[in-house]
């Protein structure tokens, strides 16, 4: 779940709403999409605006853990698969840039605000990936989490979302594989590689967690988000299905959830677990995690350093343009 | 197992094995006398695509804008992929039970042969492209050439690097271009990196003894007849972005193909080779 804490407007009953608003609920509640240049409420714009573009900003600062290990990668395969990834997550922000783009938004100045800090991205990518177990961590722990909450977000009631999601949803589960793989690896390997994937697991557990954003009654927003259908569970829900599908795999690899407190509940059918320290969850929100300053330090440094290019291109397409004009006017 | 489906695919050295078996009979591969040439020549094809190909997936997260962090992710990808097959076979040329993964990460610097031109830093994005494109120009004519080699093994990888190369060579000329027709900036940044890389060109084209004795044995062609093809490129593309050719010798960096190389390789190899070396005889 790349998109915490995301803001909505406050919610109204059928009755308080105006017809048009009125209409557009029903057509919410009938399942229907909403397409780009249909009305829509102006709170609906800006929730989404707000959900993809901080999904967005969360696959390309994501690209930055995994990136980290591309030049170390220890085989030519792993090499070419961990680049596939990490080339996947850039691919996904496209994608979602694109899907933003359609409420009225440029993905230029979607970019400026989250190098401004206005808009944030997801938790976890504050995170250090510290040995190469980390790659599988990741990819089986992280992209799995993401995969609980974009699962049924490809049934969102905004079009584009909603398409944009079903791709990244084929490319993500391919992902968990991946790091599940190599987490077998390790795990299956020497007694150093079983040690660096028992640590990563340590490490990731209670951020993978984080990633459902705080427990519902704390969470103001998901109400309305809910109603609109660009929320589709809410984040206990989800923590549930994820701890409850996690444990067994972590099982399978030998390898211990490092939560003391884990148990099968039969009654509810599910684990009960420890919640992570919320705490430090708001911490790094606000921008004081592990990495915060290098994530952000280094977008920052790939836009100005980008400049010169992008300027580049942009004056030799006019060019460009001014010379067709020109032969076409010389032509007639 | 638990809801995710098994991820391993223990039938993949079999199918690889049955599809070897069914490849075309190549009498180079048993040819004693040539072997040492063949090798250290399959090393440079596989070196120069594993060192270049590392050297772009630098980039990898901190490109100047996404359509071209994805590109370059997919030409390094490309090029990891053909370092594969050259170091494959390379490995099987050897016969002495060393894997493409063993050459790549278990040679030390003086037995590396990539050209020293594709080991230089990234520096800003306009060295890496123009690096890219006048390595490009280079690659394409080399790998057109070796879809006629006598070598049917040769040829195959050749066909295939081909196709992606084709494409390598259309975008690195294409940027190359509108940057050099570009802004003030962007033209002056394509012009230094032009010259700083001009020097290490000329080393595509130095042909030893290693390029003489499979040119002879009909593998690859003479580079010499490679270089007017080349430089007709560059000549138009350089043209055509408003920049000029230097004024240095073109060949004045030399040594990498024989394993002498810059400083910056051993940092590759120490980056590049870590894991490996820290964890003798793990399997990742």
């Amino acid at each position: 779940m790349y998109a915490q804490m995301v803001k909505s407007e406050g919610m109204k009953s059928l009755e308080e709403m105006s017809p048009e608003e009125r209409a557009f609920q029903e057509r919410v509640d009938r399942n229907e999409k909403i397409e780009p240049k249909e009305w829509m409420p102006e709170g609906y714009r800006k929730t989404l605006i707000r959900q993809i573009g901080q999904h967005a900003h969360s696959e390309i600062v994501g690209q930055l853990p995994e990136a980290n290990w591309i030049t170390r990668a220890p085989t030519l395969e792993r090499k070419a698969i961990l680049l596939a990834k990490v080339q996947d997550e850039a691919g996904h922000g496209l994608y979602l840039y694109s899907a933003a783009e359609t409420l009225g938004i440029s993905r230029d100045q979607l970019t400026e605000k989250l190098l401004s800090g206005d808009m944030k991205y997801s938790s976890i990518f504050n995170y250090p990936t510290l040995t190469w177990a980390d790659m599988g961590a990741v990819g089986w722990l992280v992209d799995g989490a993401a995969i609980m909450n974009q699962v049924p977000l490809q049934r969102t009631s905004y079009g584009p979302y909603s398409r944009a999601m079903i791709r990244i949803c084929k490319e993500e589960s391919f992902h968990q594989r991946q790091g599940y793989a190599v987490m077998m690896k390790m795990a299956q390997g020497t007694p150093e590689q079983k040690e660096m994937a028992q640590d990563a697991l340590n490490r990731f557990w209670f951020p993978a967690l984080m990633m459902f954003g705080p427990s519902d009654k704390d969470s103001v927003h998901s109400a309305q988000s809910m109603a609109w259908k660009i929320k589709m569970n809410t984040n206990d829900e989800l923590r549930q299905k994820f701890v409850d599908e996690t444990v067994p795999q972590a099982e399978f690899l030998g390898l211990t959830v490092p939560d003391e407190t884990l148990r099968w509940n039969e009654e509810k059918g599910g684990y009960d677990f420890a919640e992570p320290d919320w705490a430090e969850f708001f911490e790094v929100i606000k921008g004081n995690g592990p990495c915060n300053e290098e994530r952000l330090g280094a977008r920052r440094e790939a836009w100005d350093n980008g400049a010169w290019f992008r300027e580049g291109l942009t004056a030799y397409a006019d060019k460009a343009a001014a010379r067709r004009a020109a032969s076409n006017m010389a032509a007639e | 197992m638990p809801s995710l489906p098994d991820a391993a695919m223990p039938d993949a050295a079999a199918l690889a094995q049955r599809a070897a078996a069914e490849q075309a009979h190549d009498p180079h591969l048993a040819d004693v006398a040539l072997k040492p040439a063949f090798f250290d020549w399959l090393c440079r094809m596989g070196d120069n695509s594993l060192i270049l190909g590392h050297r772009i997936s630098e980039w990898c997260g901190h490109g100047p804008a996404l359509e071209e962090d994805i590109a370059q992710a997919n030409t390094a990808l490309d090029l990891i992929g053909q370092t594969q097959m050259w170091l494959g076979l390379a490995a099987e040329v050897e016969d002495a039970g060393r894997s493409a993964d063993d050459l790549a990460y278990l040679r030390d610097a003086m037995k590396f042969r990539n050209l020293k031109l594709l080991e230089l830093p990234n520096g800003d994005l306009a060295v890496t492209l123009m690096r890219q494109f006048l390595f490009d120009a280079f690659h394409f004519e080399l790998l057109t050439a070796l879809c006629r080699s006598s070598s049917p093994r040769v040829a195959e990888i050749a066909a295939k690097a081909l196709k992606e190369v084709s494409y390598h060579l259309e975008r690195s000329s294409d940027l190359v271009v509108r940057l050099g027709d570009g802004t003030e900036e962007s033209h002056a940044r394509m012009q230094a990196a032009l010259d700083k890389v001009w020097p290490y060109t000329g080393e595509m084209f130095a042909a030893d003894g290693v390029d003489e004795a499979v040119a002879k044995a009909g593998i690859a062609p003479e580079l010499s007849e490679l270089l007017p093809l080349w430089q007709r490129t560059v000549a138009q593309v350089l043209s055509e972005a408003t920049l000029s050719q230097p004024d240095r010798d073109f060949a004045a960096q030399k040594g990498g193909k024989q394993g002498r190389h810059t400083e910056h390789l051993g940092y590759i190899l120490a980056e590049m080779q870590f894991l490996q070396r820290a964890y003798p005889g793990a399997s990742w």
